[in-house]
């Protein structure tokens, strides 16, 4: 029953063209246990690691989905040629303010770049990975921007709180704060020698 | 003069003031929290005259900071009256900006840097369509007047009841998008008819359709129609 389980979810997935999540898997399986097919995923997944195939089973957006390997990149854009999908130095910067700050409007993504930012917004949501999310309730009822799911998809993430957390500051944080400190040994830079 | 035109031509890759402002700041090796204004505001005056020479519209971001640069300058000239700690170092004003923006650019790097979906990864099938194009339904894209046509049909099937109810607690249309939304997100989409089931007094109909307009126009939605069965329905974009 449960490997009966598992190969009926890794249909599932295989057939879904988005990330399938467990909602829907559920529905789908209607008869069956939410942790039934939780560690059925578990398992396929683990399985699909063990394999070291081409592909793997990867949680994305919310979802389950089969991904590719990123080493094998090359021979896959042999032979489908996929559009450009690289983003402008200017169109991550603001993806990436949108992603950390939403739901946030134009006018506060513009303060902290400094530059109008109206055409990449447009760019950014031609690409489907920035939405309006509603308009603000204050004067002018600016519109509220925030990424959609295909972002999470576009940038392998598992959810929002899967984003990287930002470095550099921390780095820099860190560094005006061991200058304040500069008598003590910092344990970090014993380990990392 | 050939390294002149050149260098011009190097100077416009910083796309705004903050990164100009950042650039400076790292060359110089100057810790943000303790700018010197006097020589970064001179350096920054100085790429300025290059920008200006070159392209006029973009100069004028760039004077802005340009003047918050000077207005912080002056201050930091001015002697401090009474509590010396009641007065903020004007200097944070500039350094709290950058650093946030510096906070964005690294994200950015990081997102740059991940494995990115149609480049590193690939999935059984890249750029999906809006909709389901197998389902044998065909749609249309539909304008105003087949959703004001819609509309009007649904008013002449409402209840006509004509009480008024002065402390029913309505729902603002703001409210109904947030609803329809959330609606959406699970599911995909919606049926026109759908939206009016539950809530069909005349005040909610018209909130839902005011709701569903909005939303049209901000292309949170995409309203398309059945041409076999004239449904309308509503898909999340």
């Amino acid at each position: 029953m449960t490997d009966n389980l598992k190969n009926i979810i890794e249909s599932l997935i295989f057939v879904s063209e988005t990330p399938l999540t467990l909602d829907r898997i559920q529905k789908s399986v209607p008869h069956a246990d939410i942790h039934d097919i939780r560690s059925a995923i578990e398992t396929l997944i683990q399985e699909h690691e063990s394999r070291k195939g081409g592909f793997f089973l990867k949680e994305v957006a919310g979802g389950y989905q089969f991904r590719t390997r990123p080493k094998y990149h090359e021979w896959i854009k042999n032979m489908i040629q996929p559009n450009p999908v690289r983003l402008s130095k200017a169109a991550l910067e603001t993806l990436a303010i949108i992603a950390y700050k939403q739901p946030i409007i134009r006018n506060d993504i513009e303060h902290i770049r400094g530059v109008d930012c109206g055409g990449i917004i447009r760019t950014l949501m031609e690409r489907k990975l920035v939405r309006i999310l509603g308009r603000k309730e204050i004067p002018g009822r600016p519109l509220i921007y925030a990424t959609t799911k295909y972002f999470l998809e576009f940038f392998d993430l598992k959810d929002l709180k899967d984003l990287p957390t930002p470095k550099e500051i921390d780095a820099m944080e860190n560094l005006s704060e061991t200058i304040v400190e500069e008598n003590e040994a910092s344990p970090e830079s014993i380990t990392e020698e | 003069m050939i390294d002149d035109v050149y260098k011009v031509k190097v100077e416009n890759i910083f796309e705004g003031p903050m990164d100009l402002l950042i650039h400076l700041i790292k060359k110089n090796e100057v810790d943000i929290y303790d700018i010197p204004v006097a020589l970064i505001t001179d350096q920054y005056l100085e790429y300025l005259e290059w920008i200006q020479a070159m392209n006029l519209d973009l100069a004028g971001d760039f004077l802005l900071m340009a003047s918050t640069l000077a207005h912080i300058k002056s201050r930091m000239l001015l002697p401090f009256h009474g509590e010396e700690n009641e007065e903020e170092d004007p200097r944070m004003e500039l350094a709290r900006p950058l650093l946030e923006y510096m906070k964005m650019k690294s994200a950015a790097e990081e997102l740059a840097g991940r494995y990115i979906l149609g480049e590193h990864i690939f999935t059984r099938k890249t750029g999906e369509p809006d909709f389901n194009p197998k389902s044998r339904d065909t749609f249309v894209q539909i304008g105003l007047f087949e959703l004001v046509e819609a509309f009007k049909r649904l008013l002449d099937n409402a209840s006509a009841a004509h009480q008024v109810n002065f402390t029913d607690d309505q729902i603002s249309v703001k409210d109904r998008i947030a609803e329809i939304v959330e609606i959406l997100e699970k599911r995909g989409s919606i049926t026109f008819w759908e939206l009016f089931f539950t809530k069909n007094d005349r005040s909610m109909i018209v909130i839902t359709f005011l709701a569903i307009l909005e939303m049209v126009k901000s292309a949170i939605v995409r309203v398309v129609q059945n041409t076999q069965t004239g449904s309308i329905r509503l898909f999340h974009i």
